[in-house]
């Protein structure tokens, strides 16, 4: 039979981690208490009512109006995040390309916007696009059209505030992936006698691939649950999940299927980032504010 | 310097297009808060400060600018100890579960807000923290968590633990070697998580709409709702207020990362 001897090494970094347990735990308990246990408590609510039930996920999958909004929902994500790519990789290309100074301007002018409240944003595009708003006065002025155009309260409304308001997040993973493509490369494809077009299909373009990736799966994943935007500005057309969510909340007090709604839309945004992680680490699409 | 082929000029002109779409919304709003007309004209007949004067002298707007300012600061003085301690932990252990527990601090970034609000509703009606203030401050630490721990593992990446060693090998305890050696060197990134998860506290929405209620209504709901009814431009001051405060702050933060950690 062996005696333990207490190593006092050992006993040392045993009361390391719990001191490092300790100085987390406040934090982790937060977080525990309120988002792990709201969300759980979700996923209950959405099979459980007087006994366990899948009638609540039976709805979301055949019933038409769940249906709908789902597919328009990925439908717009999707037309988002192409639309925020085509615009968003000329500007990193060109803060990538140009000296210093003004690719510090022009990341700051894409980031400005970050920083202003989503209501605000929601507030000024309603200000640019109503009937009576400045785009509409710009075009009748010029005379391009006769009758104000509806800009706003459908879905075309927003599109263009959601893109406007995730664009910072496709671009800045973009221009960060960008800043890491050796310049040497191109020059050496351009000494190896291929056009500044050729390199860039051939060189530039398959490298920055990582950082589209990242833009486009956090601008996706985003705009899957956009709530204030299509509220304000879809005019009720434009039916996006969130809403669902909500009305089924606030209006029609349908608890289960607010439930089964919020836990369909989580696992989709979960898998998709699952399945993004494969080919590019989490901290490159989150890390990246 | 090249020659500026077609391309190239494309790419200029594409690019300047992009940051006036990016950027105009974000100016509009300033003149149309100074227009004295009624509904939205631009450019503005007259310069007039009426609606600023309706927000500053209408009670219910001003009783949301307290909450809101209440919430954000309360938010700040629990959010910021929390993710110091959290990061610091995290940077320093070297226990395996760590890496969960870091993942799980960032979940309020990757959850879609809008089942983070339902699911907090459905608590706080079990509770009884529906259209409290303690409820509403509890929600938003929740949510400035991430940014605080973010910034602060920056600042502590760039750190020497070694320095803190030193100073506890020379007699002092850990508690006040953190606060006499590191502390101080990443100070700056302490304020600036503290900047972020206020900006994060005076910006949210979507869980206010949910949770607050009564007296107890942030600006953003009023805003919100007011929004949903009809324009009215005296949202358009308290939107340049708000986007003026966020500014500062952020260049405040900026301003601080910058010259330290």
């Amino acid at each position: 039979m062996t005696i333990s001897v207490p190593d006092p090494s050992q006993k040392h970094q045993r009361r390391e981690h719990a001191l490092m347990l300790a100085l987390v735990s406040p934090a982790l308990l937060v977080i525990l208490a309120l988002i792990v246990l709201p969300v759980g408590w979700l996923g209950w609510q959405s099979i459980y009512h007087d006994g366990f039930t899948l009638e609540n996920y039976r709805r979301v999958f055949t019933e038409d109006i769940y249906w709908r909004s789902f597919a328009l929902t990925f439908e717009i994500s999707l037309v988002v995040t192409g639309i925020a790519l085509l615009l968003g990789y000329p500007v990193a290309y060109l803060a990538n390309s140009m000296p210093k100074g003004w690719s510090i301007l022009i990341l700051s002018l894409v980031v400005l916007p970050f920083w202003t409240s989503v209501l605000v944003r929601a507030y000024a595009w309603l200000a640019l696009l109503q009937r009576t708003g400045v785009i509409n006065q710009l075009l009748r002025y010029l005379d391009v059209t006769g009758e104000p155009l509806a800009l706003v309260h459908n879905t075309f409304g927003t599109v263009v505030a959601t893109v406007h308001i995730l664009l910072p997040f496709m671009v800045l993973p973009l221009y960060a992936t960008m800043q890491k493509i050796p310049s040497d490369l191109m020059q050496a494809g351009a000494s190896l006698g291929a056009s500044p077009s050729l390199t860039f299909a051939r060189v530039f373009l398959p490298l920055s691939l990582p950082g589209v990736l990242a833009g486009c799966t956090m601008v996706f994943v985003l705009c899957l649950g956009f709530y204030i935007t299509p509220e304000l500005l879809g005019g009720g057309r434009t039916v996006m999940v969130s809403m669902l969510v909500s009305r089924n909340v606030e209006l029609y007090n349908q608890f289960g299927a607010a439930s089964a709604v919020a836990v369909v839309l989580l696992v989709s945004v979960l898998a998709i980032f699952a399945v993004a992680s494969r080919f590019i680490s989490l901290d490159r699409i989150l890390g990246q504010k | 310097m090249t020659r500026l082929s077609p391309a190239r000029i494309a790419l200029y002109a594409v690019s300047a297009l992009v940051l006036v779409y990016l950027i105009l919304p974000v100016l509009i709003i300033a003149p149309i808060s100074f227009s004295s007309a009624r509904f939205l004209t631009f450019p503005p007949p007259s310069f007039s400060l009426r609606w600023y004067q309706q927000y500053f002298s209408n009670s219910a707007w001003m009783q949301a600018t307290r909450v809101t300012l209440t919430v954000a600061l309360l938010t700040v003085v629990i959010a910021t100890p929390l993710g110091v301690a959290a990061a610091y932990a995290i940077n320093q252990s070297k226990l395996r579960i760590m890496r969960l527990i870091h993942m799980m601090l960032l979940l309020p970034l990757v959850v879609p807000i809008i089942i983070t609000a339902v699911g907090i509703f459905f608590l706080y009606a079990k509770v009884g923290l529906v259209a409290t203030l303690p409820g509403l401050v509890l929600a938003n630490v929740m949510l400035g968590l991430p940014y605080v721990i973010i910034s602060v593992l920056a600042g502590l990446q760039s750190f020497d633990p070694a320095q803190e060693m030193v100073a506890r090998s020379l007699g002092m305890n850990r508690l006040r070697s953190f606060f006499a050696v590191t502390l101080p060197q990443i100070k700056s990134s302490v304020v600036a998580g503290g900047i972020f998860a206020f900006i994060s506290a005076m910006d949210e929405t979507i869980v206010a709409l949910f949770i607050s209620g009564g007296q107890y209504q942030p600006l953003t709901k009023r805003m919100f709702t007011a929004l949903r009814d009809e324009i009215d431009p005296t949202i358009a001051a308290i939107s340049t207020l708000m986007t003026a405060a966020s500014f500062m702050l952020v260049l405040l933060a900026s301003a601080r990362q910058r010259k330290g950690a």
